[in-house]
């Protein structure tokens, strides 16, 4: 390919944060200096060996991001240089995702939250007080952002500031005044509150905890802190088990996949293992952006090591030498302890070459998304990877058979991938006691909203609705509930009479809902539901990825005909608006691509029939 | 000189008839598609089925030359046994698999695609879109009055619902082979195709921004002449919409004289070199007005380069 490079060329700086990633540029031909004496040689390899690096693209655009704060044209050049992509390429992905800025912008942005469970605790507030100082989102040092996993703390926002070492700030709970005075002085509160994670955990120090019960009370940057409590036992079991031994394990707990879709772990890895395509990849998916999501975000902060355990077990049960681990781009912390925890495993020798003298090799790279929902579908979560856009595949192939980079994949959600060492712990069968029949083992719930004590709540299958609301210690004094979202954006609104779903897979489905990710956002009564409905409306089409067209546009005329069912302004009357919500529902169900599209009507229009009074005409109940 | 220790000598002629290479087998299954049971090669899509037995399935973002990127969804079909319904442009036959290409689901979905084209996009110069808006009672008016969009790259945008937000961009004139009008295009992929592997390797265009903002669109969209277009016009020659169309036909339509009851259409062999491509010239008034390839011809699938293309102006320069 010829590449034609047009411009701008890069500063220094642009230059240093690239080759900062990739290594300084070998030749001419990728964007460094002539040299003339052997340039003749180079240029025969430079291109192959720039070509096999093409899947860093997203890699070198977080390297310019984070050091200068936007992505300039200099730079976009020089990174297609280095890389081989085209131009018109590498512009196309970096303007899919939307942590990436291609205009000028300062170097420190305020990434403010007004999504579902913000917004009730103050967060639409806190954002229209910011366009009164600040000026409009998006026009300078602030800006709206879909749900940022925080939800235990709202209102919430997350300083992201560009520099030699970029930073992350989480501010959470956070106000107002909070952000200017951090903008003005550049001076933001420590992290103080992430310090001591046991305050996201309410029950946290319980003995009755499996998943949790290491979070808020070892280091979560010191492997011996991790060893001393029982941590990499299961590793060097998981070796004695072999394979075979492994997957026996995991299929006899009957553990289902935690990311939503609720696929048995078990199968999927037994089909990894089998195909005899080569070589085979793991993925864990911590692309964790199902509003009102934060469980996997606490397992990276909280106890890092137990993740990478999980994937290492996970990758030698199914034959890989090299996972991923895909993070959510808005989760500074859970990078850095996941990095230093990496360094950390590979040091001692649980990861990398011959793992505990087995012979056996794997190691984990980490890969950062960019403030893209859609990653989360697993196929434009493998495209992300490989430095695309993050558009969905069509299924099938399914990834057990071609997945990342065309190759046979395990990909499992982070929860699930905790769960690996419980299992082998407990075993297989006594794993499987836990719980009911078809939903065993441990499983996380995220609470938040409307209720005493928001948090990531541990039980073991069972409970109601009802007993978990009361575990977080209800609604507030002298309110009621409203309605209740299960299963984040995706998933599905109940309201107060249909309390006593049991939350299992089995009896959420049988109650036409879901579990989805462990979402539970409890609205009281003082909430104007049609408002949360329009929000939600406005995530799809923001998030969709714009590849089909049932949900490119579907999800553009859904949000447009919210707008007029909450002024009561309908184009013919209230009917014919509902009866082509309807249409519009079932089109982007039938003819999606991937689950985004197929799921994003079904919160609405749960909420609908689920919920009395809403959207009803003027004079009516 | 003699014939001896003369280097070279001819080999022996071959009493054996040379044989044609073995045909490749091909495993037959069956499949059931409304009703009727039918067998075909394994390796083919159900559209290629649905088309072998006369079937009428509509699609705008396939094309017999370009790789399946199932996008449009307006070919999807029903398959007993599938939650949702399967694009039939790029799904590979199974034995055993129950079609309805024509069930009111399948129905409902490709008025559904088709009205929401139809209410974002202008289709005025795309007949087969509107032949399909036609079949399938589509009627992309029940959104609202059109509105003109602004791209932009927040999700806080303001909305009112009470008009339906459209695609619409000025039209980019800023070459003198071609015309770009987006507010035209359904994102069918088809142009970033044949720009890229499928055809040209060029890599001028891509798809770019996200969701109901994604455009096709040069690097930082510079105009054509600062990109890496060659001018192939290939994706002129495969865009369903006429959201590219050659300038001499948009300044044809533009001063009302393009006139396709008028035109004639004969192929001949491009003269520029001697790979031999097919072309077709269209010819309105004795005049060449565009040229195309057709699809089927082995040696060009289609695709031209920019002399086969727009190299024509020597046929018609007659007065000197």
């Amino acid at each position: 390919m010829d590449l034609h490079i047009h411009g701008d060329t890069a500063s220094p700086q642009e230059r240093e944060a690239v080759d900062g990633l990739l290594g300084p540029a070998p030749s001419a031909w990728m964007g460094g200096l002539r040299n003339l004496n052997e340039e003749g040689r180079i240029a025969l390899v430079g291109g192959q060996e720039s070509r096999t690096q093409r899947h860093r693209l997203i890699e070198a655009f977080h390297a310019v991001q984070g050091r200068i704060g936007w992505v300039s044209e200099g730079a976009l050049n020089y990174i297609c240089q280095r890389l081989s992509v085209p131009p018109a390429e590498a512009y196309g992905v970096a303007t899919f995702y939307h942590l990436f800025s291609l205009s000028p912008r300062p170097s420190t942005v305020v990434h403010v939250c007004d999504d579902i469970a913000c917004r009730i605790k103050g967060g639409e507030n806190l954002c229209q007080d910011l366009e009164k100082t600040l000026g409009p989102s998006g026009s300078g040092s602030w800006q709206r952002s879909p749900c940022l996993g925080l939800c235990e703390r709202a209102p919430a926002a997350l300083t992201l500031q560009a520099a030699t070492t970029p930073r992350g700030i989480t501010l959470a709970p956070t106000s107002g005044e909070e952000i200017t005075q951090g903008l003005k002085q550049n001076a933001w509160p420590v992290d103080e509150p992430f310090q001591n994670l046991s305050r996201s955990i309410p029950p946290s120090g319980s003995r009755e905890l499996r998943l949790l019960k290491r979070i808020g009370k070892i280091d979560p940057e010191s492997i011996e802190a991790y060893i001393l409590s029982g941590g990499y036992a299961r590793l060097k079991q998981a070796l004695a088990l072999g394979s075979e031994g492994v997957i026996r394990e995991v299929l006899d707990s009957k553990l289902m996949g935690r990311g939503g879709a609720a696929f048995p772990t078990g199968r999927k890895w037994e089909a990894v293992a089998k195909a005899p395509a080569k070589p085979h990849y793991l993925v864990c998916n911590a692309d964790e952006s199902e509003p009102g999501t934060f469980k996997d975000r606490l397992l990276m902060e909280g106890d890092p090591f137990a993740v990478l355990e999980g994937m290492t077990i996970a990758g030698l049960a199914t034959g890989c030498e090299k996972g991923f681990l895909y993070l959510r781009g808005e989760y500074p912390l859970a990078g850095k302890r996941l990095a230093l925890a990496l360094d950390l495993a590979r040091f001692a020798g649980f990861l990398g070459e011959n793992i505990l003298e087995s012979g056996l090799n794997f190691d984990i790279e980490i890969r950062r998304g960019a403030g893209a929902y859609i990653c989360g579908e697993e196929t434009a979560l493998f495209n992300s990877i490989e430095g695309k856009r993050g558009e969905p595949r069509n299924k099938p192939p399914f990834p057990v058979q071609e997945g990342v980079f065309g190759k046979p994949t395990v990909i499992n959600n982070v929860e699930t991938l905790v769960n690996i060492p419980l299992i082998l712990k407990e075993g297989g069968k006594a794993y499987a006691q836990l719980g009911t029949e078809s939903s065993t083992g441990p499983k996380l719930f995220c609470l938040s909203g409307h209720v005493a004590r928001p948090g990531v709540y541990e039980t073991t299958f069972g409970p109601t609705l009802r007993q978990m609301i009361e575990i977080a210690g209800g609604v507030p004094e002298g309110r009621k509930i409203q309605a209740i979202l299960l299963g984040g954006a995706a998933g599905v609104f109940v309201g107060p009479d249909q309390l006593d779903i049991p939350l299992t897979f089995e009896g959420t489905r049988a109650a036409n809902a879901t579990l989805g990710s462990g979402v539970i956002i409890i609205f009281d009564d003082r909430v104007d539901m049609t408002d949360i409905l329009t929000r939600i409306a406005e995530f799809f089409r923001a998030e969709s990825c714009g590849q089909c067209v049932p949900c490119r546009v579907g999800t553009v005329r859904q949000e447009e005909l919210f707008h007029r069912l909450r002024s009561q302004q309908p184009l013919v009357s209230r009917e014919e608006e509902l009866n082509l919500l309807k249409e519009i529902g079932q089109v982007m169900r039938d003819a999606s691509i991937c689950g985004l599209g197929q799921t994003a009507s079904s919160a609405v229009e749960s909420a609908l029939k689920n919920l009395k009074g809403l959207f009803a005409e003027r004079g009516q109940p | 000189m003699s014939n001896d220790g003369y280097w070279f000598q001819a080999p022996p002629v071959s009493t054996r008839i040379p044989l044609p290479p073995a045909e490749p087998v091909v495993e037959l299954v069956d499949i059931t598609i409304d009703g009727r049971t039918v067998q075909a090669p394994k390796t083919s899509t159900i559209l290629d089925v649905t088309r072998s037995l006369g079937i009428d399935t509509p699609t705008l973002c396939f094309l017999e030359n370009l790789t399946p990127v199932n996008v449009c969804r307006i070919c999807v079909v029903e398959l007993t046994g599938a939650r949702t319904l399967v694009p039939a442009c790029s799904r590979k036959i199974e034995a055993g698999m129950v079609i309805q290409t024509d069930s009111p689901r399948v129905r409902l979905a490709r008025k559904m695609v088709l009205e929401f084209l139809g209410s974002s996009v202008d289709l005025s110069t795309a007949p087969q879109a509107q032949s399909y808006i036609e079949r399938y009672d589509a009627k992309p008016d029940r959104y609202g009055p059109r509105k003109e969009s602004a791209r932009t790259h927040d999700h806080a945008e303001a909305v009112d619902g009470t008009k339906a937000r459209t695609t619409q961009v000025p039209v980019k004139i800023d070459n003198d082979l071609y015309v770009r009008d987006y507010s035209k295009c359904i994102l069918c992929y088809k142009c970033v195709e044949a720009c890229g592997t499928d055809a040209q390797n060029t890599f001028a265009i891509a798809v770019a921004g996200r969701g109901f903002q994604s455009h096709i669109s040069t690097e930082a969209d510079v105009p054509l002449p600062d990109s890496a277009c060659v001018y192939c016009g290939n994706c002129i020659g495969v865009c369903p919409t006429g959201a590219l169309m050659f300038k001499s036909e948009f300044d044809m339509r533009a001063a009302g004289t393009w006139d396709e009851s008028k035109q004639t259409q004969t192929d001949t062999i491009c003269s520029f070199c001697g790979v031999g491509c097919t072309l077709t010239l269209h010819v309105q008034d004795n005049s060449i007005v565009k040229v195309t390839s057709p699809l089927d011809v082995e040696v060009t699938h289609g695709h031209l380069c920019i002399k086969g293309r727009f190299g024509y102006q020597y046929v018609q320069n007659r007065d000197e």
